[in-house]
C-alpha cells in the first residue's frame, strides 16, 4: 500500500519556487532517503508533508489523508524528529517522553509504559530523571528521536538525525533505525552519503526544487556510471545545480 | 486532555526556572519592603501600605509577561515548537496551554504580595479578596502582552521589551512610585490613556472599599486586555503557519 503520494506538490515563496511539481510515491514500511544539496527543497518538502507549511499548489496524500484538506488526521499518524534537537529544557527525560505521549492521546498509564519502552530502546535509563538541559548533545539527540517514536507513528520524518553525533552514537542510531525498517514508513534527509546508502530502501535526489532521480543506491550508481554513491549523487545533484 | 498535558509542561518550565522565582516573587517584595522602610522614616501618603500594596502587586504582574514571552520565544527559536506544530495540538491548545498556567501563578504572586503586606501593617478585610478578583483582568492583560511579545520577538528582544521597558512603564506610569499629579500635564494624560494606572487605581479602590470607583478603571484594563489578547492570538496563529 502507498504511504505517501504527492501530486504536483509545489511551494513558492514570492518569486522563488522552493519545490516544483513534486511527484513521488513511497510505499508503507519503506525507508526513503531524500537527498540534495542545501536549498534543494528537501526541508520544504518535509515541512509540507508534515503539515508545517501549506503547499502553494498540488497535494500530498498520507495514508489516505490529504495534507491540504485534512491535516489534523495526517498529524495523528506522523511524527517528526527535527534537524535540531527539540526537547523541553526544564523537563526530565521521562517527563519529555510522557509529555509527547500525552499530546498523542496516550493516557497516563500508557504514556508511562511507552516512556519505559523508549528509555530502554534508547539506553536513557541512567539519565531518566535528569533535566534535558543537563544532557550531552548526543543524549539530547537520542531523547529527541525517542520523542518522535513514542507516539507509534505510521510515518516518521527524520531530518538529519545523526547530525553532530560521534561515530559510535551514529552507529547506534543506525542500528535503531534499521530495526524500524519495514515496521513504519521513514523519510530520512541527510548529507551523509554512506548513511543514505546504508539505511535506505530507495533514494530520491532533489535539486532546484525538483526530483531528479529515484532508485536504490546501486541503481543510481549504474544510472550515472559512477564508482561510488557519492560520485553518483554529485553527478545527479551538482550537475542540476549548475544547470548542466 | 492534550491541552492539560501541554499546560502542565508550561507550568513546569516556568516554575523550574530560578530566575522566574527570583524576579517574579523576590523583586516586588524587595521593592515593597524598601518603599515601606522609606515610609517609616519619611511618611508619604503614597507609600502607606494600603496605597502601596496594589501598585506593587500590579508591578509584580509585569514579570508574568517576561516569563511567558521568554518561554514562547525560546520555544520558537528552537525546533521544539516545530515538533509541537507537527503534532495534533491545535492553535487553541497552544494558546490556552501557554496562558492558563500563568493565571494561577499571577494570582499566587498577588496573594504573596498581600501576605507580605500584612507583616508591614496592612489590615485584613474582605476587601482584599475583592482586590484579588479586581486584579484578574490585569493578570490577563500582562499574560496577553507576554503571548504577543513571545509570538513576535526573539527571546533576547522579549528580555528587553518585557524585562526592561514594560516593567519600567508599569512602574512609572502606574502612580506607584510617585503621584502622577506631581508631574501632571501630558505625562499624566499618557499614563491615564494606558492601562497600568487604571489597574492600580481599581485595586486601590477595592482595598479601600470604594466600590463605585472600581469599574470605571477596570473597563480600561479589560478593554486593553481583550484587544491585546486578540492581537496576541492573531500573531501566534500567523507564526504557527509561517515558522
Amino acid at each position: 500500500m502507498t504511504a505517501i503520494q504527492t501530486i504536483n506538490l509545489t511551494k513558492r515563496f514570492k518569486d522563488k519556487t522552493a519545490v516544483n511539481a513534486l511527484n513521488l510515491s513511497i510505499e508503507e514500511g519503506e525507508l526513503y532517503a531524500l537527498l540534495g544539496v542545501n536549498g534543494a527543497g528537501k526541508t520544504t518538502t518535509i515541512k509540507m508533508l508534515s503539515c508545517l507549511t501549506a503547499p502553494s499548489s498540488g497535494d500530498a496524500i498520507l495514508l489516505g489523508d490529504s495534507v491540504v484538506t485534512n491535516p489534523q488526521s495526517v498529524k495523528e499518524k506522523i511524527n517528526v524528529s527535527p534537524q535540531e534537537t527539540a526537547v523541553a529544557r526544564n523537563l526530565t527525560v521521562r517527563e519529555n517522553l510522557e509529555l509527547i505521549a500525552g499530546i498523542y492521546s496516550f493516557d497516563k498509564k500508557a504514556a508511562r509504559t511507552k516512556a519505559d519502552e523508549m528509555i530502554t530502546a534508547f539506553s536513557l535509563g541512567e539519565v531518566v530523571s535528569a533535566k534535558a538541559n543537563t544532557l550531552s548533545g548526543g543524549m539530547q539527540r537520542r531523547l529527541s528521536i525517542a520523542m518522535a517514536l513514542i507516539s507509534n507513528p505510521k510515518i516518521l520524518f527524520l531530518d538529519e538525525p545523526t547530525l553532530g553525533l560521534d561515530v559510535i552514537a551514529r552507529r547506534e542510531l543506525w542500528s535503531t533505525i534499521n530495526k524500524l525498517k519495514g515496521k513504519i514508513t521513514i523519510i530520512l534527509t541527510t548529507h551523509y552519503m554512506e548513511e543514505a546508502q546504508a539505511l535506505s530502501d530507495r533514494i530520491g535526489i532533489m535539486a532546484r526544487g525538483e526530483l531528479k532521480a529515484v532508485g536504490t543506491a546501486d541503481e543510481l550508481m549504474a544510472k550515472t556510471g559512477a564508482k561510488t554513491f557519492e560520485d553518483a549523487f554529485i553527478a545527479l545533484a551538482a550537475d542540476s545545480e549548475v544547470g548542466i | 486532555m492534550r491541552l492539560m498535558v501541554f499546560a502542565s509542561r508550561t507550568q513546569k518550565e516556568l516554575i523550574r526556572d530560578p530566575l522566574n522565582m527570583a524576579f517574579g516573587l523576590g523583586f516586588p517584595l524587595v521593592v515593597l519592603f524598601l518603599l515601606s522602610a522609606i515610609q517609616a522614616n519619611i511618611p508619604v501618603s503614597l507609600f502607606e501600605i494600603s496605597q502601596l500594596t496594589p501598585g506593587i502587586a500590579v508591578f509584580g504582574l509585569s514579570f508574568i509577561s517576561l516569563f511567558s514571552g521568554t518561554l514562547i520565544a525560546k520555544d520558537r527559536s528552537t525546533s521544539y515548537l516545530l515538533r509541537l506544530f507537527a503534532s495534533p495540538l491545535t492553535s487553541t491548545d497552544f494558546i490556552l496551554g501557554y496562558t492558563l498556567p500563568l493565571l494561577p501563578m499571577a494570582l499566587l504572586q498577588t496573594v504573596i504580595c498581600f501576605i507580605a503586606a500584612f507583616f508591614l501593617g496592612l489590615a485584613f478585610s474582605l476587601n482584599l479578596l475583592l482586590a484579588l478578583v479586581v486584579m484578574i483582568p490585569a493578570a490577563i492583560l500582562y499574560i496577553a502582552i507576554g503571548l504577543l511579545a513571545g509570538s513576535l520577538l526573539t527571546d533576547k528582544q522579549v528580555g528587553g521589551i518585557c524585562g526592561a521597558l514594560l516593567t519600567n512603564l508599569s512602574a512609572w506610569l502606574s502612580g506607584t512610585w510617585f503621584d502622577l499629579n506631581l508631574v501632571g500635564g501630558g505625562f499624566k494624560a499618557v499614563a491615564y490613556a494606558l492601562p497600568f494606572v487604571h489597574a492600580v487605581d481599581a485595586a486601590k479602590a477595592a482595598v479601600a472599599g470604594n466600590y463605585a470607583d472600581i469599574l470605571p478603571h477596570l473597563w480600561w484594563v479589560m478593554g486593553y486586555a481583550v484587544v491585546i489578547m486578540v492581537l496576541a492570538i492573531l500573531a501566534f496563529k500567523k507564526k504557527m503557519n509561517s515558522d
